[in-house]
């Protein structure tokens, strides 16, 4: 039975930690993602949870301990956003590299500067080349769903995993959700039994080699097995936590999709403004829809371009720029996902919006969704390298 | 127990040769000789920051350590350990194994002094039951004797060089022994290779198996960047001692011991005279510099002196 | 699918390699032959090794083997690099540097 709570989705998050009761938390504190391991130490302290809490002096350091307790052979979680993200940055890397399934709970938030405190993905987006597994959370709920499923997937491929939610916007905000009873959760996410980690007393372990470039190569491309691999994890253990909770997570989420003309693709809380905009653009008899990534990493090209097939127009939508002097970071894998499918007609545009906590609002979505119309009309698509929402 | 070279000998190294540090590196010494210190029936998990040591021990597929062993980068080595050990105490509770288990890291002046500082300092101030060993040879070696700041004054390293205005190091060598001992852990020691090994053995013996954080801080010399034939790395370290450049004591709970007095304190030219890196000190009209550097290992060793005494 | 070291031969594949280039064994570098750097090679003097053991922990490349009796053995010459500690410590001259003829 699930239970009906109102929780942030830093509780909810730190709630299901306390449900997992994981083995080490290494966590520094940083702004919207500190209730986390506020919440959590809590826990801690009043004997709710065994788990060892480590207050570390660094972000650097809650990622380095997380590495050192999980390659010793316990499930490691941390909690962070923004520049503590980037800051751990070199570690997330060695992380993946690894091979080391360590759970990462990301508030997404601007990075400075100028110093912001606000949502947006740059964070996130910074780090998304470090092999990490990375799933995204329109709702609370989705945070505690996706908490639930990330030892399932990160420790079945060998790949740490990012959870990642929307700064103050879904971190903060107190919604409602529905929790599940805490054995059925143990039961789901089982124990974890590394096959090889160093506290093994009948099997030293070597870990951190210096790969020479007789090694590294290879080294990598099964690295890059385990993201392709973890395409199909992702579906078969969200598939399974439906069966359980009969709420389904698939790589994306297609909201009025089947016969849209005009689409759009996002990421995080914006996708509830872009279902309302969306439903109120339907009732107008307008056909456009949404493509809602779940999983940023491993990252459903294929899944992204069949859903695009049919449409005219679309526009990635990407709360990040890559200062690129072209587009966003959604936009390019969307566009290189159709070009890699064969799939040329459709008209794309890269928008980039909500930075540092500008707000989306439902008419900024139906504005893109103008633009689209009109793309989709002329079939010119003029600029494609547009912000949203910016004073001109 | 009293120490006994042969006994201490006769223990199987639990570091293996085929590493590929420097011939006459003092670096594999120390971490030979440290892990000897363990107890044989114990089990270690041993932790080296990026470094000569890492590169040189874990080439794939290449581990030198019998131990368990985890390198994760240059400026984490106490945090990665910390970690480690935080997993023991975990796995311990929760009744996934019942062994003892020794926690050691080791970096270089680079990865302690410097980058790896804020690490360091953080893992001794949680007091995790680690111990952090510093190789100290006194510049960045691994990337081809850079200064840090652990290297001594006036010494001449490739981001030092002895130009036409600046000779060599402008600044001292700083203090990390004095600043862990501010740490309030339960054991630091300095030391370094002397004679039959006494005194670095005895330590690493106590820096293992005093509950809580240890840090050691070891003179480690490198006969390619301090610019003296490789054989003679007894004699170098000898010197560093008996002119008092590097004292050996260690601060058990917070309590001063000196572990040698030299009978007759050498001036420091014994010591610099030695080695290449301080060659310009030697020049004519350069004796102000030999003078500086007397004046401010007297000054430490004052100080030394009077804490012990305390 | 091997997991051991001796097997992550340049020529091992991507599928075989080990997950993160870690290593599952302790002390694998020991196949790693290091006595081809030398130049100069220590040779012992039996007779006039008084035992005193003070070369056995000053070797950076454990190849001063002490046995079980307490005495130190030949030179491992398949690690020693040739640095010449060794013979600079002992007090008795029963080490000496020669030029290594390969």
């Amino acid at each position: 039975m699930s239970i009906r709570e109102r929780l942030s989705g830093n509780e909810a998050v730190a709630y299901a930690m306390k449900q997992i009761n994981p083995d080490v938390m290494g966590a520094y504190p940083i702004t919207p993602s500190t209730e986390i391991p506020q919440y959590f130490s809590s826990y801690v302290d009043n004997g709710e949870v065994d788990t060892e809490f480590i207050a570390v002096e660094s972000e650097h350091s809650a990622m380095s301990t997380c590495i050192g307790a999980e390659a010793a052979g316990c499930r490691a979680i941390s909690a962070t956003s923004s520049c503590g993200l980037i800051y751990m940055a070199e570690m997330l890397y060695v992380a993946a590299s690894d091979r080391l399934p360590i759970t990462l709970a990301v508030c997404c938030r601007a990075l400075s500067g100028p110093i912001n405190i606000n949502n947006d993905h740059s964070d996130a987006m910074s780090v998304r080349d470090a092999g990490w597994l990375m799933l995204f959370a329109e709702t609370n709920q989705e945070a505690y769903d996706n908490y639930l499923q990330a030892m399932r997937i990160g420790e079945a491929v060998g790949l740490p995993i990012m959870i990642c939610q929307d700064g103050f916007i879904t971190s903060h905000a107190i919604e409602n959700i529905e929790l599940e009873e805490t054995d059925k959760v143990r039961q789901f996410v089982g124990e974890y039994k590394p096959k090889h980690y160093l506290l093994n007393k009948d099997e030293p372990m070597a870990v951190g080699a210096f790969g020479m470039p007789t090694h590294y190569m290879e080294c990598k491309r099964q690295q890059a097995q385990a993201m392709i691999d973890a395409k199909d994890v992702i579906k078969k253990v969200a598939d399974e936590f439906a069966a359980w909770t009969g709420r389904q997570y698939g790589l994306i989420e297609k909201y009025e999709m089947d016969d849209a003309e005009e689409a759009i693709i996002i990421i995080g809380s914006s996708a509830g403004t872009a279902r309302e905009a969306i439903k109120q653009l339907r009732a107008q008899g307008k056909k456009v829809g949404m493509i809602k990534i779940r999983s940023f990493r491993p990252f459903p090209a294929e899944e992204i371009a069949d859903a695009l097939k049919n449409v005219k127009a679309f526009a990635a939508m990407d709360k990040d720029d890559s200062f690129n002097a072209h587009c966003g970071p959604i936009y390019a894998e969307t566009c290189a996902g159709l070009y890699a499918s064969g799939i040329i007609g459709p008209k794309g545009i890269s928008y980039i919006y909500g930075l540092g906590g500008r707000d989306v609002k439902v008419e900024s979505i139906q504005h893109v969704f103008a633009d689209l119309e009109k793309i989709a009309e002329t079939g010119d698509v003029g600029e494609t390298y547009r912000y949203l929402d910016v004073r001109e | 127990m009293s120490y006994n070279l042969k006994e201490n000998v006769m223990k199987e190294d639990r570091f293996t040769g085929g590493h590929r540090m420097c011939a006459g590196c003092g670096c594999p010494i120390a971490v030979r000789t440290v892990l000897r210190a363990l107890e044989p029936e114990d089990h270690a998990v041993v932790c080296s920051a990026t470094c000569c040591l890492e590169v040189s021990t874990f080439m794939y597929p290449y581990t030198s350590y019998k131990d368990s062993f985890i390198h994760n980068a240059f400026e984490n080595a106490a945090a990665t350990i910390s970690g480690v050990e935080t997993a023991y105490k975990a796995m311990k509770k929760r009744g996934k194994l019942d062994e003892t288990w020794k926690f050691i890291a080791f970096g270089g002046d680079g990865g302690t002094y410097d980058i790896g500082f804020q690490s360091l300092s953080g893992a001794m101030e949680r007091g995790h039951d680690m111990v952090y060993v510093c190789y100290d040879n006194e510049a960045y070696m691994n990337t081809g004797i850079q200064r840090s700041s652990s290297t001594p004054h006036f010494a001449d390293t490739t981001t030092t060089p002895v130009g036409k205005v600046v000779p060599g190091k402008p600044q001292q060598k700083k203090n990390l022994t004095k600043i862990m001992v501010a740490h309030g852990i339960p054991y630091v020691a300095q030391t370094t290779f002397i004679g039959n090994f006494k005194d670095i053995s005895e330590k690493a013996h106590k820096a293992i198996y005093t509950p809580g954080a240890a840090f050691m801080n070891v003179m480690a010399p490198c006969p390619r960047g301090w610019r003296y034939p490789s054989e003679k790395m007894m004699e170098i370290t000898k010197l560093a001692v008996e002119t008092c450049v590097w004292p050996l004591y260690e601060v058990i709970e917070g309590k001063y011991i000196l572990s040698y007095k030299p009978k007759n304190k050498l001036p420091v030219e014994e010591y610099l005279k030695a080695q290449g890196r301080f060659a310009h000190m030697f020049k004519p009209g350069n004796e102000w510099m030999i003078e500086e550097v007397q004046k401010e290992v007297d000054k430490n060793w004052e100080d030394l002196l009077k804490l012990c005494e305390l | 699918m091997s997991h051991l070291a001796k097997d992550m031969t340049p020529q091992v594949t991507w599928k075989d390699i080990t997950p993160g280039c870690n290593i599952y064994e302790g002390g694998t570098s020991q196949v790693v032959e290091t006595g081809d750097w030398r130049t100069m090679k220590p040779v012992l003097d039996v007779d006039k090794c008084k035992q005193c053991l003070l070369c056995a922990p000053v070797c950076p490349d454990m190849s001063i083997p002490v046995g079980k009796d307490g005495k130190r053995g030949d030179f491992n010459y398949f690690f020693c690099k040739g640095c010449g500690i060794c013979a600079n410590v002992c007090p008795f001259g029963a080490i000496t540097m020669v030029k290594d003829e390969k």
